[in-house]
């Protein structure tokens, strides 16, 4: 696919694809983890990004995100390569929350948020009315309000993956990537978070989510992309391609697919295992 | 020049036109109290000494409108210069440490731990007991060692990047090499380059003259902005480095120009009074525990350093008067049990 942007078009068209990657390879080492990979991430969708372990997904997630640089190809933001942006520009347009940041003893919820403002401030307006309400809205959106002033390292885990959203959220990017948000998290914290995620999305935000959980993915989902190996299978609508054969084909695994009786969407009922003891 | 002061709010701001500036009010009131007490220990060290002054003679042997010469040429040769050189080497000291102790997260990152006070020690005793040489060169000696150290133990600590663990781990190792190479040093010298080397080495402010000072204040005219400008980044950085480069920030950038302009602030002090035990070390962790805040506060970490410093040596003067003792003797003392009695305070608290 072609983008075309020129320089004098709007820093931040309504429509069109905003974050793309083109014939992109990265990889650790000697070794190309993705190589020649297209996708272009539609915007105003929550995207999911599933596949069996060390099959690129979380990889792909950092090279959009910047965080590991292109052998060949590239990731367009906007319609430009992401690397010719300043790294401050980038942050206003699309935030990152990584797999496990760390927060510094004795971080107040308030001051871990504020964090998040880093890219909006420079050495003389280190403090303005702006970030003050971007704060407030990132908190309450992440339902973090009543939380405030509390320790980041005493809260829940539940609750802390809620604070480090709400620091995605201060930086005010309209493009939020999340990896594996709901790791370590008992299902009715993954719900709290996923449910997050699909009000962020329909408050606007472009959100992109690596996931492990495939019925988790497949209810929050609204486009889906299935990678194996270090290439998408295929993309779209859960409801519309998932199936049996390609869960089998993707993970190995025989199963059945059944629709979620509470959404109606494709539920993973793995078989039997023959001759397994009763 | 407004303070606006939202109502429960534990931050102050501070807007002159468009620049605006956050602060917890808890760091003001600290820093508030630091400049206080920096201020009182100033004057005190003005007035204190073998020959006592009142303060209307101080003022104006300071001023030199006294008719006192003797008055005048101690306040304004040695009182003066010595008082302003503790406060400047104890703030160089001490933001240097919560720069080293952020970018390593670990209180143990402090450049006396790490070697790199120990390398501006090398540095100059090298030039002591190899070259015999005077006061400046001995100066120059300290900063080269220092630099030199720092090199050393960033090459060797770099692998695809930096971490604090092994900047920690690096460092002591170099550390314990460059001592043995200061004792042999020592050792292997005549009894009076040998006691002199001694003399330096225990750090002391007991021959600052005005040269010197004005060296110190210029460097930190250039270096404790920079730092002022690193801490807001650094604090950044303190969330993991993905997290931060995700804000627009550079990790390894910002990771390199804070070791360059803490190595710099270290090797300075060193080179003006010799290597003062523990107050990079303890100053940042009394500055932090004062404010309760998380993290770097280079501000708070000055003030405490420098008056930790120019109390020291009010104590190292006064204590067994007329010997002077060795500055870097007393911050031992009086920070390491300040910093064990706010630990143990901490720990009971935290318990409880």
């Amino acid at each position: 696919m072609t983008m075309t942007s020129a320089g004098s078009s709007p820093a931040r068209p309504a429509a069109g694809p905003r974050l793309a990657a083109e014939n992109l390879g990265v990889g650790y080492g000697n070794r190309l983890v993705l190589d020649g990979l297209d996708v272009t991430i539609p915007t105003g969708e929550l995207t999911v990004i599933v596949g069996p372990n060390a099959c690129g997904k979380s990889t792909l997630l950092r090279a959009l995100a910047r965080m590991l640089p292109a052998r060949h190809g590239g990731v367009r933001l906007d319609g430009r390569p992401i690397e010719e942006y300043p790294p401050k520009e980038v942050a206003r347009r699309l935030g990152l929350l990584p797999q496990s940041p760390s927060a510094p003893d004795g971080i107040t919820v308030a001051d871990l948020v504020a964090r998040g403002r880093y890219p909006h401030q420079g050495i003389f307006s280190q403090w303005s009315r702006a970030d003050e309400i971007a704060i407030a809205d990132a908190m309450s959106r992440a339902g973090v309000a009543e939380l405030t002033d509390r320790c980041v390292t005493e809260l829940s885990g539940g609750q802390r993956q809620r604070v480090w959203i709400a620091l995605a959220l201060a930086q005010q990017a309209p493009i939020l990537l999340l990896d594996e948000p709901t790791t370590y998290l008992d299902i009715a914290h993954q719900i709290e978070v996923l449910e997050l995620a699909r009000d962020l999305q329909r408050d606007g935000f472009t959100v992109v989510m690596v996931l492990h959980e495939l019925q988790l993915a497949f209810r929050y989902a609204t486009h889906l992309i299935v990678m194996r190996q270090g290439a998408i299978v295929v993309q779209g609508d859960p409801a519309e391609i998932v199936t049996a054969e390609l869960i089998e084909e993707v993970y190995g695994l025989a199963c059945r697919i059944i629709a979620d009786p509470e959404t109606g969407r494709p539920l993973v009922i793995p078989r039997a295992a023959r001759g397994a003891r009763p | 020049m407004t303070a606006t002061t939202p109502a429960r709010s534990r931050w102050a701001s501070l807007r002159v036109g468009h620049a605006a500036l956050r602060l917890e009010r808890r760091c003001l009131w600290i820093g508030t109290a630091g400049i206080a007490a920096s201020l009182a220990l100033a004057v005190a060290a003005l007035l204190i000494g073998d020959y006592p002054l009142s303060p209307v003679q101080a003022m104006q042997a300071l001023l030199g409108t006294g008719d006192d010469p003797l008055a005048t040429f101690f306040v304004q040769r040695q009182r003066a210069p010595r008082m302003l050189a503790a406060w400047l080497v104890g703030a160089a000291l001490a933001v240097s440490g919560s720069l080293f102790q952020s970018v390593s997260r670990n209180p143990l990152g402090s450049p006396d731990v790490i070697g790199f006070t120990t390398g501006a020690a090398t540095g100059a005793l090298v030039q002591i007991v190899v070259f015999d040489a005077g006061p400046v060169a001995v100066a120059i000696g300290a900063l080269l060692g220092g630099a030199g150290t720092a090199a050393l133990v960033y090459l060797l600590a770099w692998r695809n990047g930096l971490t604090g663990t092994r900047l920690v781990l690096v460092g002591i190792g170099v550390a314990v090499c460059l001592q043995a190479v200061n004792n042999l040093l020592v050792l292997r010298t005549s009894l009076g380059t040998a006691q002199s080397a001694a003399s330096w080495l225990a750090g002391s402010f007991n021959a600052t003259t005005w040269d010197e000072t004005r060296l110190l204040a210029l460097a930190m005219t250039a270096l404790v902005p920079a730092a002022l400008l690193l801490a807001r980044p650094l604090g950044t950085l303190m969330l993991g480095d993905e997290l931060a480069a995700g804000l627009g920030i550079r990790p390894d950038r910002v990771r390199t120009l804070v070791v360059v302009v803490s190595v710099a602030l270290v090797s300075v002090a060193t080179a003006a009074a010799g290597p003062i035990a523990f107050v990079a070390l303890a100053a940042p962790q009394i500055a932090r525990r004062l404010t309760g805040t998380a993290s770097v506060g280079v501000g708070t970490a000055a003030l405490t350093g420098g008056a930790l410093v120019q109390a020291s040596d009010l104590v190292a003067q006064r204590l067994f008067a007329p010997t002077q003792l060795a500055v870097g003797v007393v911050t031992g003392t009086l920070g390491g049990l300040y910093l064990i009695w706010l630990l143990t305070r901490e720990w009971r608290r935290n318990t409880r």
